[in-house]
């Protein structure tokens, strides 16, 4: 099983723990890849409201690139699937589109052929490392401990151009946290928005949103969130004390990146999941992983 | 089959609180939510109040929360909701006022289409005029396929923490008449000027939800985005998220990736204010070691990349 790694701007920015926690995971589970060293930022959308097709030709590089490889893509971050899902999508549709951004790409001799497909590290271990394997690999079970998940937008929506998980009704990260011996909490606002797009211009909004998902899911005895995008992570993370405060409650809910979980079970140190990075302490967790590593190695 | 539908009952005047109650009904082959709902209303229980009328997906009355998601209830299948959720509940539109059962009130919703005055602003025309559309040139992007439903204002994230957000339906209405080239552009100046501020077209997260739930497939959303581009486009960049999205082009241009050293600074602008809110958070973040390097090298083949935007961007 291998792969092109696109790890995106964040893993190799403000969340380098994301980044961290992915190389420290992937290869027991089987997973091989090649970093797309030279890949581009996917425009988050963002680049995309200014300029549509200068963001669809920054993705046809990047696919141009992997399939120079003669590999698929994986990516690490929520919100770069779901623009490369879309990205693709459209220039795999639209032979005279693709042709058009291929014309872009030629002062670097790339050329996009519409073979590559896009996937998430998480329906990667999920369909094709697969639970059993995953399973194999847990050295210390999770139990007693209630994780909530956070899928964020784009992993699921437009649920057309991500054909993975059943946008009303995603199951992928709860089988992970079941796999890992913990228990998935059920509530509303794991499939809402984490506010991250807006919080720089449009703070309080953001926080609103952000602070009525942490805060349900920490009513719902969640003891720590896991989330597959790394920009959910920031505004769940670095945003919590603001968020707090906007929904006038305690928080202090660790938040996980998915592959810092799965590691977190594989008996992977704290210290290579990079979990120091996070501004809301992750030692709650730590302290149970802790005991049962003890009680296992008791056993 | 039979099977078991759950709906949220209230009555304002009797019921201190909303309620749940089941009804069991025999399922029969093809049957519609909004078919079972007819036959509870005529089995069951007459005073079960909602909203329907044309059955076929035209009129826009039956939208409702169907198992957590908006739907209209006249062309969801109770047999695919079962198979999906294992069960069926039903619920009013979400974060509108509900007047009886599954009826909402839609005034805000209405009063938002109307506050962005849907319609051709184009004093230039003659009323002897042509005031038919040149052949060809119009490009709605399949926002007039709009019926008014409300299911998009339920599902919207932002409209759920601040009810006064202009809202998907509206803003991609407004989007309808910028697009339209009959519209004088002073006026067209002025739609898009009036939606720069709080509630208007930069409260959108880009969450996706009014595109998955429109049963018509208007994609509010990406009306939105065209909208802040139009905005862009006639010089309208001195709002946070104008600055957001020229700021990041700008950087993707600079290092091939997102600099997030940078992209704060960007958005903040020219304001100290702003400065000073943002700086607590990036000393933090900067203390645990989430800030990266402002001067960190571009990526490789970051020329091309700087080419191939220089050149979508003309």
């Amino acid at each position: 099983m291998k792969y092109a790694l696109y790890p995106g701007c964040a893993a190799k920015g403000a969340t380098p723990e994301l980044y961290q926690s992915t190389m420290a995971i992937i290869g027991r589970l089987g997973i091989e890849v090649t970093e797309l060293t030279a890949s581009s930022c996917c425009g988050a959308g963002v680049v995309a409201e200014a300029d549509p097709e200068g963001a669809l030709a920054l993705n046809a590089r990047t696919f141009a690139q992997a399939e120079r490889l003669g590999l698929d893509v994986m990516t690490i971050c929520g919100t770069c699937q779901g623009v490369m899902s879309t990205a693709n999508r459209q220039l795999k549709a639209d032979p005279a589109l693709l042709q058009r951004v291929n014309r872009l790409l030629e002062t670097e001799r790339l050329v996009y052929h519409g073979n590559v497909q896009v996937k998430h590290l998480l329906w990667v271990v999920v369909r094709e490392v697969g639970l059993a394997k995953l399973k194999d690999e847990v050295q210390v079970t999770l139990g007693d401990l209630k994780i909530a998940p956070f899928y964020g937008c784009y992993i699921l929506r437009p649920s057309w151009d991500l054909g993975f998980d059943d946008p009303e009704n995603p199951n992928s990260l709860e089988k992970l946290i079941r796999a890992v011996g913990a228990e998935p909490v059920d509530y509303g606002g794991k499939i809402k928005c984490c506010g991250f797009p807006i919080i720089l211009e449009k703070e309080d909004i953001a926080l609103a949103m952000n602070g009525a998902n942490l805060k349900e899911a920490k009513e719902g005895g969640a003891d720590a969130m896991v989330t597959p995008c790394p920009l959910c992570h920031m505004s769940l993370d670095i945003y919590q004390e603001r968020a707090a405060r906007k929904v006038e409650t305690n928080l202090n809910l660790p938040v996980l990146h998915l592959p810092q979980m799965l590691g977190l079970a594989m008996g992977v140190s704290a210290k290579e999941l990079g979990v120091e990075h996070h501004l809301v302490p992750v030692d709650s967790i730590l302290k149970v992983v802790g005991e049962r590593r003890k009680e296992s190695g008791r056993s | 089959m039979r099977l078991a539908f759950t709906i949220r009952r209230y009555h304002p005047e009797l019921d201190a609180a909303p309620h749940e109650e089941t009804y069991r009904l025999d399922v029969t082959r093809g049957m519609t939510v909004l078919d079972a709902l007819i036959r509870i209303k005529n089995e069951e229980d007459g005073r079960l109040t909602f909203r329907y009328s044309c059955r076929s997906a035209i009129c826009g009355s039956c939208a409702m929360t169907i198992n957590g998601a908006e739907k209209l209830a006249c062309r969801t299948s109770v047999r695919k909701e079962w198979e999906r959720h294992g069960g069926i509940t039903i619920e009013p539109l979400r974060h509108l006022p509900v007047l009886k059962d599954l009826a909402v009130d839609m005034c805000s919703f209405w009063g938002k289409v109307r506050a962005i005055e849907p319609w051709v602003q184009a004093d230039h025309l003659t009323p002897t005029g042509p005031l038919s559309l040149p052949a060809g040139s119009a490009q709605f992007h399949n926002v007039d396929a709009c019926i008014m439903c409300g299911a998009c204002v339920a599902a919207c994230t932002v409209h759920e923490v601040d009810q006064g957000f202009l809202g998907p339906a509206a803003l991609a209405k407004a989007y309808r008449f910028v697009a339209d080239p009959r519209e004088d552009s002073a006026a067209r100046t002025a739609r898009l000027a009036a939606l720069q501020g709080p509630t208007g077209m930069w409260d959108c997260t880009r969450c996706n939800f009014c595109v998955e739930v429109c049963p018509k497939d208007v994609k509010p959303m990406e009306a939105i985005i065209r909208l802040r581009r139009a905005a862009i486009q006639a010089g309208m960049t001195d709002t946070g998220g104008a600055r957001h999205v020229v700021g990041f082009r700008d950087l993707i241009a600079r290092f091939g990736r997102l600099n997030e050293a940078l992209m704060p600074l960007k958005v903040v602008g020219p304001s100290l204010r702003r400065l000073l809110h943002v700086l607590p958070l990036g000393l933090r973040m900067l203390l645990k070691g989430k800030v990266p390097n402002p001067l960190h090298p571009p990526i490789e083949g970051v020329r091309h990349v700087r080419a191939l935007l220089e050149r979508t961007r003309r």
